[in-house]
């Protein structure tokens, strides 16, 4: 748990808490402990509960009916290339902003954070306005054959919209703290610019890097808002998972909705462990070359 | 996410010019179309009938009512995580107990389920087929498709921004302050309000206008609860929803815009903590390390 690579060294040379010298130990925690239980953790197990009272056969049918299976593969796809697309853009838009200087940078640094403060709604509706067949894009791209709102297509340029930031903001800190030193001394022994960042600057950024798409992807796959207004939510076509489990609430199909959703509760919980993962390892390493 | 900018670039590790013009034109270009676009887009839309129209939007009886809601939900749910924040971040980051790293893994859980599945799950609890169901019916208490539960599913999605802008920032800083602050006889109250509170205080505000942000622009698990029904338990983004679809789109761009406004806002003050925050960590890295932190005197002053 030190957070001491990424905090300048007066606050960073701080002792290790103390067992209790300090009040409050019983009070906090305590409170802690009760309002998670009261926020998260019961009303999460009553979805767990309420599962346990299908039959297996009951659940398997719920969650692998051939709409849910297409939902399955439009949200896991869609989500898929978004965070990859996220993966290269992010990692562009996270050099740019660390190694160059240019007109407006503070500007373009604050805009990356758009998509975690704007509406998930608004996103969605000015996304299809923009890409619909009269839209700003969506005019240019009629010509050409290419559709994206109402398609798959605008699912997936959703996506890219709200993970953006995930890979830009894991990324951007360890670049800053890259030691410039390396790079030096991979030029003087002869590499190449390119060969510099394949070998030197890209081992250092991939953790980040790898927890960046994850995150992006988590996010993506539980994403509703966003999504809905673009995607036309055509069965078998354009339907998300969290739409089928809307869906199924709308008929008043409790348990076929919280079987659907506890697959992807369980996924969420399998992508926040190799998260969880993934930024120990980043951790490690940064304490490697601090 | 709090960056501190080294600007000492050395010229033999930059890439050619043509690179990297290169690069800055594709990064930008890239942010235009994906960023700027659509919040221009937000805007135009709106006023795509003048400013009268716009106006005449903003002013319908259930724009307001879904205004009112929404900040009444942002009211109640920011507060609670605020307190949720600093009681979580004073626990893990001031003392050692087992088990710590798994608790902080349960406060992180909530970004990781679907907005979607975050709604559900309080209408298994609060619904009328719910465990609760029964007693809430015959009490004539209503939570699901009313605004208690709008406030619950609120709660519920952000409830861990603050927690997690306070964590990291108060472990890095330790407890030297606060013990010395015990030593000279200070209160757990005084010391907190008094060492701890103008310690943390940006990353207290950070964490603050972000959880807000995403209070005010919830939409996957407040339309799980909500019910919409119009002028009662319709949210700012479930009105947009609504209008939308009725194809009303200069009123639900309308709407969108104050929420546009919003995270502009919201960027715009987070842009500024995170510069007041810079600025006051290079000042204390510039005092020797002998030297009484700005902190510790007001201890002395409480005490």
């Amino acid at each position: 748990m030190t957070t001491a690579t990424l905090s300048p060294p007066a606050v960073a040379a701080a002792a290790r808490p103390r067992r209790r010298v300090l009040p409050g130990f019983h009070l906090t925690l305590g409170y802690t402990l009760f309002y998670l239980c009261l926020i998260v953790l019961i009303p999460l197990s009553a979805l767990l509960f309420k599962t346990f009272t299908l039959t297996w056969p009951q659940f398997w049918e719920a969650v692998t009916a051939p709409r849910v299976l297409a939902s399955y593969r439009l949200t896991f796809g869609a989500s898929l290339i978004a965070a990859t697309v996220n993966l290269f853009a992010g990692l562009l838009v996270a050099w740019v902003l660390v190694r160059y200087r240019f007109p407006g940078k503070k500007v373009v640094d604050a805009l990356v954070d758009l998509p975690f403060a704007l509406p998930t709604a608004v996103a969605g509706i000015s996304l299809t306005a923009l890409l619909a067949g009269n839209g700003w894009i969506g005019q240019y791209l009629e010509p050409l054959g290419i559709q994206l709102a109402f398609q798959p297509g605008g699912v997936v340029i959703a996506l890219i919209f709200i993970g953006l930031p995930f890979v830009v903001r894991t990324v951007q800190p360890v670049l800053e703290d890259a030691e410039k030193e390396l790079e030096e001394a991979a030029m003087c022994l002869g590499a190449t610019r390119w060969q510099t960042f394949a070998r030197v600057i890209l081992p250092t950024i991939a953790p980040a890097l790898l927890t960046g798409f994850a995150m992006a992807f988590a996010r993506a796959v539980g994403e509703y808002g966003s999504v809905i207004f673009i995607a036309g939510n055509v069965p078998m076509v354009s339907e998300i998972t969290p739409l089928i489990i809307i869906g199924k609430l709308e008929q008043y199909d409790y348990a076929g909705a919280t079987a659907v959703a506890t697959v992807m509760l369980v996924i969420s919980f399998v992508l926040l462990l190799i998260i969880n993962a993934l930024q120990g390892w980043q951790r490690r390493r940064a304490g490697d070359t601090a | 996410m709090s960056a501190s900018h080294r600007n000492n670039h050395t010229g033999h590790t930059q890439e050619s010019r043509v690179v990297r013009v290169a690069l800055i034109a594709l990064a930008l270009g890239f942010m235009a179309l994906f960023l700027v676009l659509p919040l221009a887009a937000v805007f135009t839309e709106a006023l795509r009938k003048g400013w009268d129209a716009y106006w005449e939007a903003l002013k319908e009886p259930d724009a307001w009512a879904a205004i009112r809601l929404t900040l009444i939900t942002a009211a109640v749910a920011v507060p609670l995580n605020l307190v949720f924040g600093v009681a979580a971040a004073w626990a893990v980051a001031k003392f050692d107990f087992r088990g710590k790293s798994f608790l902080i893994t349960l406060i992180d859980l909530p970004f990781s389920v679907s907005p979607v599945v975050a709604g559900l799950i309080y209408v298994l609890v609060f619904g009328a087929q719910g465990w609760l169901g029964p007693w809430l019916a015959a009490h004539d208490i209503k939570i699901i498709f009313a605004v208690p539960g709008i406030i619950l599913a609120t709660v519920f999605v952000t409830f861990p921004f603050i927690a997690r802008e306070l964590i990291p920032l108060m472990q890095a800083q330790g407890s030297d302050e606060e013990q010395a602050a015990q030593v000279l006889g200070a209160s757990g109250w005084q010391t907190f309000w008094h060492v701890t509170l103008p310690n943390i205080k940006w990353g207290l505000i950070y964490g603050v206008i972000l959880c807000n942000a995403r209070a005010m622009g919830e939409f996957g698990a407040v339309s799980v609860v909500s019910g919409h029904i119009r002028g009662q338990t319709n949210t700012m983004p479930l009105h947009v929803e609504i209008l939308y679809n009725e194809y009303q789109s200069v009123a639900a761009f309308a709407v969108a815009s104050l929420l546009a406004l919003l995270a502009l806002l919201t960027l715009a003050i987070k842009t500024v903590v995170e510069w007041r925050h810079d600025r006051e960590l290079q000042a204390a890295a510039a005092l020797p390390p002998e030297a009484p932190a700005p902190a510790a005197l007001t201890v002395k002053a409480a005490a």
